[in-house]
């Protein structure tokens, strides 16, 4: 399970999150929503250590992440998975060395055992044929499923994911969402994803938290996303004219 | 000066908690190829060049008949040992070298390739940029021994051909006075300037923020950033350990 108390980040005198609290159990798939500029990726900086906020703290499964000394902190990202947006694949690495990347550096298996889990990993994201490839030779989708072995090839407790489906088509953004949500449930894995995609709400979004110009407006899940009475919400959500069709 | 403190701090990153010794072996190679193979041509074009001009230009100058034809080959050998094979060589590797090495941790940067290294507890800039500055350390040196000999060969190739200057006299010129300290100095000039560069460029490419256009803006600082301080230390070891 994964905490996050009183979270306030400021950026030159402008205060991108003001006090964010909340909780993401494990197993479930948490989403955290909001129009762009909201301070959702911050927040997801903030917590897995990329950027230090001014205030608050994040736990994971009890233990303070940002009071840690460094071997803690350490530890604790060894139990971390991260897609980012651009999946930050290495351009010099084929798809099989990046997903075996962490494997090398943070393991001391056998070589063997390395490729076996690298391999095992690939399948698993239907990407065992593309190994030998390299990042420039794969589409967006390949890439951020490519992003998702790498991120699980540690088997990771807490798996973040920033906007999976940027510059993705629907179809295959749903089959990106519908791959994080079965690697959450069939590792128990305690997921967060930003994202402002309706469709992943609607697909995965066991609970939700919506954020507005830095602070948390509403918590809830899929089904009673629509019946909020949060105006901000409600306008980010019949900004979709697909929603605004089912509701009439 | 903040920016002159933060050059520091970055440089002692690059040493706080490191990787396991093996990561840092293959990468140290893949960086000797790169920088050191990868820079043989221009440097080799440009020195033999520059020590033909030399020889051609001093012989033109050289109008007193009384001042012996093997000082051109003296003028062409101790100008190439003390300062044009290391100055210059070092001047078109800031370019060639730290504009590849600001861009390539540049495109990292905002493509989050540093992020997803430090999200996975690894040191970004010992992994990314020691290996980069060791294996500068390692190369500049021999390059800088092959640009100085092909500097003189060049000098010695125009000199014969125009006429400037005959073969035994250019042979008694290098021989005549030579002092071996001249070597020492370019090596030692030589690994303090691929320090430089590789430094100043891994923080100006390490340190990018925004997209391709900032990506841009770093390479050119690391150029000419590497480029001021190559002459300033250029004057400054000249001044300790020449005089």
């Amino acid at each position: 399970m994964i905490e996050i108390k009183n979270i306030a980040k400021s950026f030159g005198g402008r205060q991108i999150l003001a006090g964010v609290s909340g909780t993401f159990k494990q197993g479930d798939t948490s989403l955290v929503i909001g129009s762009s500029g909201t301070g959702k990726s911050v927040l997801l900086k903030c917590m897995i250590g990329l950027v230090k906020p001014d205030s608050g703290e994040v736990l994971y499964d009890g233990r303070n992440f940002l009071e840690s000394d460094l071997n803690q902190q350490k530890a604790i990202r060894r139990e971390m998975g991260v897609l980012f947006q651009g999946s930050a694949l290495f351009d010099s690495k084929t798809v099989l060395e990046n997903v075996r990347f962490p494997l090398d550096m943070l393991t001391e298996q056998a070589e063997s055992e390395k490729l076996d889990r690298a391999h095992e990993c690939l399948r698993r994201v239907g990407l065992a044929e593309a190994a030998d490839r390299m990042p420039s030779e794969i589409s967006g989708g390949m890439k951020k499923r490519v992003g998702i072995a790498r991120a699980i090839v540690l088997n990771p407790k807490y798996l973040f994911c920033d906007e999976p489906n940027s510059g993705l088509d629907p179809l295959t953004s749903i089959k990106i969402d519908q791959l994080i949500s079965e690697i959450t449930d069939e590792f128990k894995i305690t997921t967060v994803v930003i994202t402002h995609d309706m469709n992943s709400m609607m697909e995965i979004g066991e609970k939700i938290m919506f954020l507005y110009q830095g602070e948390k407006l509403w918590e809830g899940n899929s089904t009673t996303l629509t019946q909020s009475h949060v105006p901000e919400l409600n306008e980010f959500i019949n900004a979709n004219k697909l929603i605004r069709e089912m509701e009439k | 000066m903040s920016r002159l403190g933060s050059y520091f701090i970055f440089l002692g990153t690059l040493f706080r908690n490191p990787e396991k010794f093996r990561v840092y072996m293959g990468l140290i190679i893949n960086e000797c190829t790169n920088i050191g193979v990868g820079s043989i041509f221009i440097v080799a074009l440009v020195n033999s060049f520059i020590g033909a001009v030399t020889c051609v230009q001093t012989a033109y100058n050289l109008t007193n008949p009384f001042v012996p034809k093997n000082i051109i080959a003296l003028i062409v050998r101790d100008s190439s040992i003390l300062e044009l094979a290391p100055t210059l060589s070092c001047i078109v590797l800031a370019g060639k070298v730290g504009s590849n090495i600001a861009s390539e941790l540049g495109t990292m940067r905002i493509t989050e390739q540093i992020d997803a290294l430090e999200v996975m507890g690894i040191n970004s800039s010992s992994y990314l940029v020691l290996p980069k500055v060791i294996a500068s350390v390692l190369m500049f040196p021999l390059l800088v021994i092959m640009a100085g000999f092909l500097a003189i060969l060049g000098g010695y190739i125009a000199g014969t051909l125009a006429g400037v200057i005959s073969s035994e006299d250019y042979i008694s010129g290098l021989r005549f006075e030579y002092k071996p300290f001249g070597v020492a100095f370019a090596l030692i000039k030589t690994v303090v300037f691929a320090f430089l560069i590789s430094t100043i460029s891994a923080y100006r490419g390490y340190n990018v923020s925004g997209g391709a256009l900032e990506v841009g803006a770093a390479s050119t600082a690391a150029v000419t950033n590497s480029c001021v301080a190559i002459v300033a230390a250029d004057f400054i070891l000249t001044q300790m350990l020449l005089t």
